[in-house]
């Protein structure tokens, strides 16, 4: 118990990313938070690989987080750009108004 | 070569009319159909002088047919005295209609259609009567059937027209079943389809037994029989009869060529054709007896009372099959030939006649508002009155001297009689009867068409015209032939010639005509003696005591209307045979294929499709909640399929 | 290694517990603050496993850039969240009970994790001893080197982004006067004045 190996970190990325999952279909109006919560999952994937990155003693983990990290950068960046030019558009960022590809 | 000109320039015709009518013109189309018919019925006279009476009777290969294992076969023209009569008759009123429709015609819009059906027709009819086996036969069979489909429905803007081609068409798919099936039992009994071979081969397989569902048939009268339902079909037998005054819709010409002369007396001839097959089945040709006696007095009785000048002259033409029917039904082949002949020529005359006078009076064909005609067009008068003189069968008996139908008329019924068979005796009977009918009825039409104060309305009658000459010369040709084939005839088709004439190409085992020739001399003159009463009778009726024939239809009312509605023949095919058709085919098409094929297949796959799509869709709500949710489902079916590997 | 359990175990708790106040905020200011909170955890996390490196980046990119980021447009937008959050517990039985099924699935996958033994030796970029090369060093010698392509890509992922996120909030507001140079300069005596003569005593 007192002795913290790699299952210890997973266990809190599969919680992290519950949540974020959690959080997406509980907040199924707010766009912003569903943005939230795809941080949360990312930032879960990102434990997970510094975790086996250390356990293991190999790099590439870490290079890889590096990256993800600049992904989700932009991600959020382009993500709340377009919420914004949505809001400008149609005065509201309610998912469930977001259904003009509904046939 | 010759022989392969007549049968083929019918066809060249057709084809240039039919083909490039649109290029030629009408004209075009009339002189390219026209022209090959003359010169095949010249061409034709010619091969009758050197075939029939010269005895040079010839088979002519074209190519291989079918070449397949034991079963070959060739497309051949054989050329017989039989063939070179029907030559004769086909290519001689082929021509003298495709002249008169010229004239008939003139007026129609789709000249050249017209003149490449009546042209296909002729060829598939000279192909029917040069086939050398079955098969070749029956092609030309069909072919005649298709061309007579076409043709009645000619003018298919008319529901009635498109109506009667259909029923023609279905009535005539009865016969060819029992046709086909005929040849295939021909085939099975006689290992081959070519006639020569199977003709030889008949003597040897006369006592052969048939065994089907338990019922033991002599084998040769099964084949027979149903060779017979195949000309019934054709010849408008009792029974199969139905098609023939409906087929009337047609134009006056295709009447004239194909529903009187040439096509419904394609049955005589396959008959003919077969003596040799027919003649080893005695219990056959006592049914062919029955049915053609029957058939006369049948079309006889219904022909006194209609009133569509067509209608009569088809009921006629129906009455005068019967006659050479039961001719074929006592062994008398020449004198069915020979009836053939003449009636070719007498009853294209009445047609082309009625036709003139159709004419004359702008379509109208109901006699009763005819009348008076024949100041108005004298010529056509005396033709149609050569005509029925020879229908009726007006001569001087022991002289020899007479119209066409008295000669052959009088021969069919002396066969009859001359067989001393109870079969015979009753056909003999029959056609007396019907003889005294025939003139009868043709008297009444003649009567109320050309005599007595007119019915018609004032302004048709004043503008009645005799026929154009294109229409009336050919006629001559005809009247020419209704007066002198019958003596001219005589001596080589059932006289004294009759040896040499026929050769090979017709068996008669029972010496039908030499017994003919010696019946006693009041059976001769009995059909005669009943034809001028029968004229006597209508001038009573219908001219000297106007009136009579409304007293009469009173007091005979019963009788009158099962001769005016032609025995509820339809009536009863209405309710046998079509309306339970309609049924099934109702039923098995919205069970059948609508409920079940359909149902299941097509409609019930695009339906489940459908269906489908429409639940898939609902899936594609556009909100993304619902793919993220999705997604997740996946996530975990995934997890758990890892989780069930690792730990299963 | 006491110490470094407690640590663990408070940074691990702090972070889930901010996780679930990201999510069940009613107030999305107050997510975004607990987003922070749940990234600099994190960042206390990355440090325990000896990613310092990360751990810094996550602090300078995360919670400099990205949170603030959405702070920013939260508080920008005039929304009313009251309304957005109708509805909140509709999904939540079947969300919940799936979020549990896989959480059980997860856990049980993480629990049951066991190494091959040569796992350790197969290390495709083995790190070097802390002691010697730290964290910072040995990334930047992988990242410049082995992969620098990747390294550029990402670059240009963020060139793109930044690209995309201006041309789409970018937007010309009408009514607004901008002195314009270009036209100043461009000006010509032709286009400016107009000469017009006026005859004495009538006026314009």
């Amino acid at each position: 118990m007192l002795e913290i190996g790699l299952s210890h970190y997973l266990t809190l990325g599969a919680i992290l990313f519950t949540l974020g999952i959690f959080g997406v279909f509980l907040n199924r109006k707010n766009v912003i938070i569903i943005l939230m919560s795809v941080e949360l999952i990312l930032l879960a994937v990102n434990i997970n690989l510094v975790a086996f990155s250390a356990h293991l003693g190999d790099l590439v983990g870490q290079i890889f987080t590096l990256l993800i990290l600049t992904v989700a950068a932009a991600e959020a960046a382009i993500g709340l750009a377009i919420i914004v030019v949505y809001y400008r558009n149609r005065g509201s960022i309610e998912v469930e108004d977001i259904s003009l590809m509904k046939g | 070569m010759i022989d392969f000109a007549i049968v083929f320039l019918p066809l060249l015709g057709a084809i240039l009319a039919g083909f490039l009518g649109r290029r030629i013109g009408d004209r075009g189309a009339q002189i390219v159909t026209c022209a090959p018919l003359w010169l095949a019925a010249a061409l034709s006279v010619w091969v009758f002088i050197d075939v029939a009476l010269g005895g040079n009777s010839r088979t002519v290969e074209l190519f291989t047919w079918f070449d397949s294992g034991s079963f070959e076969l060739s497309w051949a023209l054989r050329v017989d005295t039989l063939t070179a009569v029907m030559f004769c008759v086909v290519t001689i009123v082929s021509a003298v209609v495709h002249q008169y429709s010229v004239g008939y015609m003139a007026e129609d819009r789709s000249i050249p259609r017209f003149m490449a059906y009546l042209s296909l027709f002729t060829f598939m009819m000279l192909m029917l009567v040069s086939a050398d086996n079955f098969v070749q036969m029956f092609f030309g069979w069909e072919g005649v059937g298709l061309a007579s489909y076409l043709l009645i429905g000619f003018w298919y803007e008319k529901p009635s027209a498109n109506a009667a081609a259909i029923k023609a068409f279905l009535v005539n798919r009865v016969g060819d079943v029992g046709f086909a099936l005929g040849i295939a039992g021909a085939f099975l009994l006689l290992g081959t389809v070519d006639f020569d071979t199977a003709f030889g081969a008949v003597e040897g397989v006369q006592n052969a037994q048939f065994t089907a569902f338990g019922i033991e048939g002599h084998a040769l009268t099964i084949v027979c029989l149903l060779l017979f339902v195949g000309a019934m079909g054709k010849s408008a037998q009792l029974g199969l009869h139905t098609w023939l005054p409906d087929a009337m819709e047609g134009p006056t010409p295709v009447s004239a060529l194909i529903h009187a002369a040439t096509m419904v007396t394609a049955g005589v001839f396959m008959l003919c054709r077969l003596s040799p097959i027919f003649e080893y089945a005695p219990d056959a040709l006592t049914v062919v007896t029955y049915v053609g006696a029957a058939t006369a007095i049948f079309a006889a009785t219904v022909g006194l009372t209609q009133t569509d000048i067509k209608r009569v002259i088809a009921y006629s033409t129906c009455s005068q099959l019967g006659y050479m029917f039961f001719a074929i039904g006592v062994s008398a082949y020449s004198a069915a030939m020979f009836h053939l002949m003449t009636h070719a020529f007498f009853k294209a005359l009445l047609f082309l006649g009625a036709g003139c006078v159709i004419h004359a009076m702008h379509h109208e064909q109901d006699m009763r508002k005819m009348g008076g005609l024949m100041k108005k067009i004298p010529v056509t008068y005396a033709l149609m009155l050569i005509g029925s003189l020879a229908l009726a069968g007006i001569g001087i008996p022991g002289t020899g001297i007479g119209f066409a139908g008295f000669q052959s008329k009088d021969m069919v019924l002396e066969a009859a009689y001359g067989a001393h068979t109870t079969e015979g005796t009753v056909a003999y009977v029959l056609g007396t009867i019907a003889a005294f009918l025939t003139a009868f009825y043709s008297w009444r039409l003649l009567i109320m068409t050309f005599h007595g104060p007119t019915r018609a309305d004032a302004h048709s009658f004043d503008h009645a015209h005799e026929a154009p000459k294109v229409m009336i010369y050919p006629l001559g040709i005809l009247a020419l032939g209704a007066v002198i084939a019958g003596m001219a005839g005589y001596g080589v088709f059932v006289g004294q010639g009759m040896e040499s004439f026929w050769g090979d190409s017709i068996l008669d085992l029972n010496d039908s005509i030499e017994k003919a020739h010696h019946v006693p001399f009041w059976v001769k003159s009995l059909p005669v003696a009943m034809g001028v009463l029968g004229i006597l009778a209508a001038y009573y009726v219908y001219l000297w005591r106007p009136g009579t024939d409304a007293l009469l239809a009173r007091k005979l009312r019963p009788l009158y209307l099962f001769s005016f509605n032609k025995w509820y023949f339809d009536e009863l095919y209405e309710a046998v045979f079509v309306r339970p058709a309609w049924y099934l085919g109702r039923g098995l098409w919205k069970t059948g294929d609508g409920a079940l094929i359909d149902g299941i297949g097509p409609d019930g796959l695009s339906a489940a499709v459908r269906n489908l799509a429409r639940r898939t869709s609902l899936l594609q709500s556009g909100y993304v909640y619902h793919y993220a949710f999705a997604m997740l489902i996946g996530v975990v079916i995934l997890v758990s399929f890892y989780l069930f590997l690792s730990l299963g | 290694m006491v110490i470094q359990a407690l640590t663990f175990y408070l940074f691990a708790a702090i972070v889930v517990a901010a996780a679930v106040m990201v999510i069940a905020s009613r107030n999305p200011v107050h997510s975004v603050l607990f987003l922070i909170l749940a990234f600099f955890n994190s960042a206390g996390l990355f440090v325990l496993l000896g990613a310092e490196f990360l751990a810094m980046i996550l602090v300078i990119v995360y919670v400099g850039a990205v949170a603030v980021l959405f702070l920013f447009v939260v508080m920008m937008l005039d929304i009313n969240f009251v309304k957005l959050r109708e509805g909140f517990l509709q999904y939540l039985p079947i969300g919940g009970l799936i979020g549990l099924i896989l959480l059980v699935e997860l856990v049980m996958i993480a629990g049951a994790w066991v190494f091959a033994p040569q796992a350790q030796s197969q290390a495709r970029l083995p790190i070097p001893d802390p002691e010697q090369v730290t964290n910072t060093d040995a990334i930047g010698r992988v990242l410049y080197t082995d992969y620098i392509y990747l390294f550029q890509a990402s670059g240009i992922v963020l060139l793109i982004a930044m690209v995309g996120a201006i041309v789409l909030t970018l937007r010309q507001r009408e009514g607004v006067r901008r002195q314009k140079i270009s036209q100043q300069v461009g000006r010509s005596r032709a286009d400016s004045i107009e000469i017009k003569n006026v005859p004495s005593g009538t006026g314009i």
